[in-house]
């Protein structure tokens, strides 16, 4: 990483010495620039809501509104309760799901059977979306959590699996063959060569698992809440329809962004201190 | 020891000639390939005694790589035998540590110094141990400086160096390399080529080494193992163990002759020839 910024500086000062160089946009720093930008749609959200009267002003409320009705949420505690809620029920869910694709990677690795039973399946079930199954699991499990589960846990396997699957088929065959030569065979050479060496297949499957799952249960949750059960964000923001809470509405939906941004930028983190790092991925 | 005494050391070395370290018999091994089989190497022997550097060359296609991952324990045979130390190699193991061709060989998550030190845990010795032997190689192969990079932020040389530090910290009974320096452009390799004489005399290693330079055969070897065209016999064993200058006419008229050695039944000649 420090080679990188070696790298950019002197550019840097060639074009800081050159005379008819002006600072423009590109030359500030992208956090900066995001954040004008940011404050930008913020502040012409906040004038669209000051030119809106009656009705119009009924159904809609500025990033202030929304801002306070988030904290009141939070110090409430609803809002904390439906986020919880959502979290945990997707995190059982990617456990599951996570558990399930490792055991039919595994199979599929295992055996020609398996693999042709893996690619089938993936190739018929991950072009349907999850939400298309939630009235079927309703009528099969019920309105409840479990149901929610293996909606969700259905979502997160198959791009996960594929993504393990092909991680795994794709490994150098010269670092496998280093690791048997060093003496490494069996689970060892799973763990010492195949694992890490599938690392940016595996990290970018739970990120797409991630990204499913996450847009499934908000999802489901709104079908469930208009079912008038759950307790999730989906939940939250139905609720706040039923009592014509505008600003709720929007603080559930500022929060799902949220949440959704910051599990990104998690993600990002992630590959930055290992694939990227590495060298396995570039940035 | 030095460099210069190295020669005359593998000499020496020869007077334990009672049992070679590895012997290849008659091997003959090839691939199945949609149920036909294809013979790479039609009935080879050679031997290699303990501290000799054995140089394997042979026109493209001859089945030089495929004799090395025999050796390995990479690949069965058809017939033949190979034994190290007596026993047949059937399964690959780091008292034959390779160091292949390919750059990519480095575990790139892997800093240069953990990529030494791994492959010693995995053998089973302990970490300070390891640690201690790794830093010995490092300095020995000249990477002390770049020990604490990652395998993409090096050159390929020094991928290169990296993997025979990594292979000799197992203290293999013999090192097999094949083409380690084919894809590296001819000064790093020739600096190579001298770095690796004097390790070699520094630890005593012995050493299979595949190649299809002439030049590297001769310089670097003790002695040349020639192969024929597939399915490829043994044309004739060369000893290039005192030709270390290729100033000097000996060097060049043993070049000739393995040059001409290859001539005999190979077309392919043009990229052999001018190396
Ligand atoms: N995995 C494989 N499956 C089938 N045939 C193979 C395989 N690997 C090599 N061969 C064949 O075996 C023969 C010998 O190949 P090998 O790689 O051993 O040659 P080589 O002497 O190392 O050549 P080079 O100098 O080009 O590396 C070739 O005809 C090649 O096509
Ligand atoms: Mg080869």
């Amino acid at each position: 990483m420090s080679e990188t910024r070696e790298a950019e500086q002197p550019v840097t000062a060639v074009s800081a010495g050159s005379a008819h160089h002006r600072r423009t946009w590109g030359d500030l720093p992208t956090v900066l620039r995001r954040g004008i930008v940011l404050v930008a749609l913020l502040g012409a959200w906040q004038l669209s809501t000051l030119f809106m009267t009656g009705a119009q002003a009924q159904l809609m409320r500025g990033p202030l509104e929304v801002g306070e009705a988030i904290v009141d949420g939070f110090a409430r505690g609803d809002l904390v309760d439906a986020t919880l809620t959502t979290l945990r029920i997707l995190l059982l869910s990617m456990a599951i799901g996570i558990v399930v694709a490792a055991l039919l990677t595994t199979f599929a690795m295992w055996s020609k059977l398996g693999d042709d039973i893996l690619n089938l399946l993936t190739a018929m079930i991950n072009p349907l979306p999850a939400i298309a199954l939630l009235p079927l699991a309703m009528i099969w499990i019920g309105l409840n959590t479990t149901a929610l589960v293996v909606i969700i846990a259905n979502a997160v396997i198959w791009p996960l699996a594929i993504n393990v699957s092909t991680g795994f088929r794709t490994v150098n065959p010269t670092l496998l063959a280093v690791g048997r030569n060093i003496g490494l065979s069996g689970w060892r050479l799973v763990r010492g060569v195949y694992l890490p060496a599938a690392l940016p297949h595996i990290v970018s499957g739970i990120k797409t698992g991630w990204a499913f799952g996450w847009r499934t249960i908000i999802a489901a949750e709104l079908v469930f809440g208009v079912a008038g059960e759950g307790g999730g964000l989906g939940y939250f923001i139905n609720y706040a329809r039923f009592f014509n809470r505008t600003e709720d509405m929007f603080a559930g939906i500022v929060t799902i962004m949220i949440i959704g941004i910051a599990f990104d930028l998690l993600f990002s983190l992630l590959e930055r201190k290992t694939v990227i790092k590495w060298g396995m991925k570039t940035a | 020891m030095t460099t210069n005494t190295s020669h005359a050391g593998s000499t020496q070395s020869a007077s334990g000639a009672g049992t070679p370290l590895l012997s290849v018999q008659h091997a003959k091994i090839g691939y199945v390939v949609n149920r036909e089989t294809h013979v790479a190497v039609g009935d080879v022997s050679f031997e290699v005694r303990q501290g000799e550097k054995i140089m394997l060359l042979g026109p493209s296609g001859c089945g030089k790589s495929t004799l090395l991952k025999a050796v390995a324990g990479f690949l069965g045979l058809f017939d033949g035998q190979i034994r190290l130390a007596g026993r047949e190699t059937l399964k690959p193991g780091p008292d034959r540590a390779v160091v292949f061709q390919e750059f990519d060989q480095l575990f790139p998550w892997k800093t240069v110094r953990d990529n030494i030190v791994h492959p010693q845990r995995v053998i089973g010795r302990a970490r300070s141990e390891a640690e201690r032997r790794s830093d010995e190689y490092l300095e020995l192969m000249k990477l002390t400086q770049a020990a604490d990079r990652y395998p993409h932020q090096l050159s390929g040389g020094m991928k290169q160096r990296v993997a025979i530090a990594r292979a000799l910290a197992l203290d293999p009974m013999i090192l097999l390399m094949d083409e380690p320096f084919g894809a590296l452009d001819a000064q790093t390799r020739s600096r190579l080529q001298r770095e690796l004489i004097d390790v070699a005399a520094r630890t005593n290693v012995t050493l299979l080494f595949v190649t299809h330079s002439i030049q590297e055969a001769v310089y670097v070897g003790d002695r040349v193992v020639v192969l024929g065209n597939a399915p490829s016999t043994v044309q004739e064993v060369v000893d290039v163990s005192a030709l270390d200058d290729p100033s000097t006419l000996e060097f060049t008229s043993t070049q000739e002759h393995l040059r001409s050695l290859l001539a005999i039944d190979d077309d392919e000649l043009g990229n052999l020839a001018f190396e």
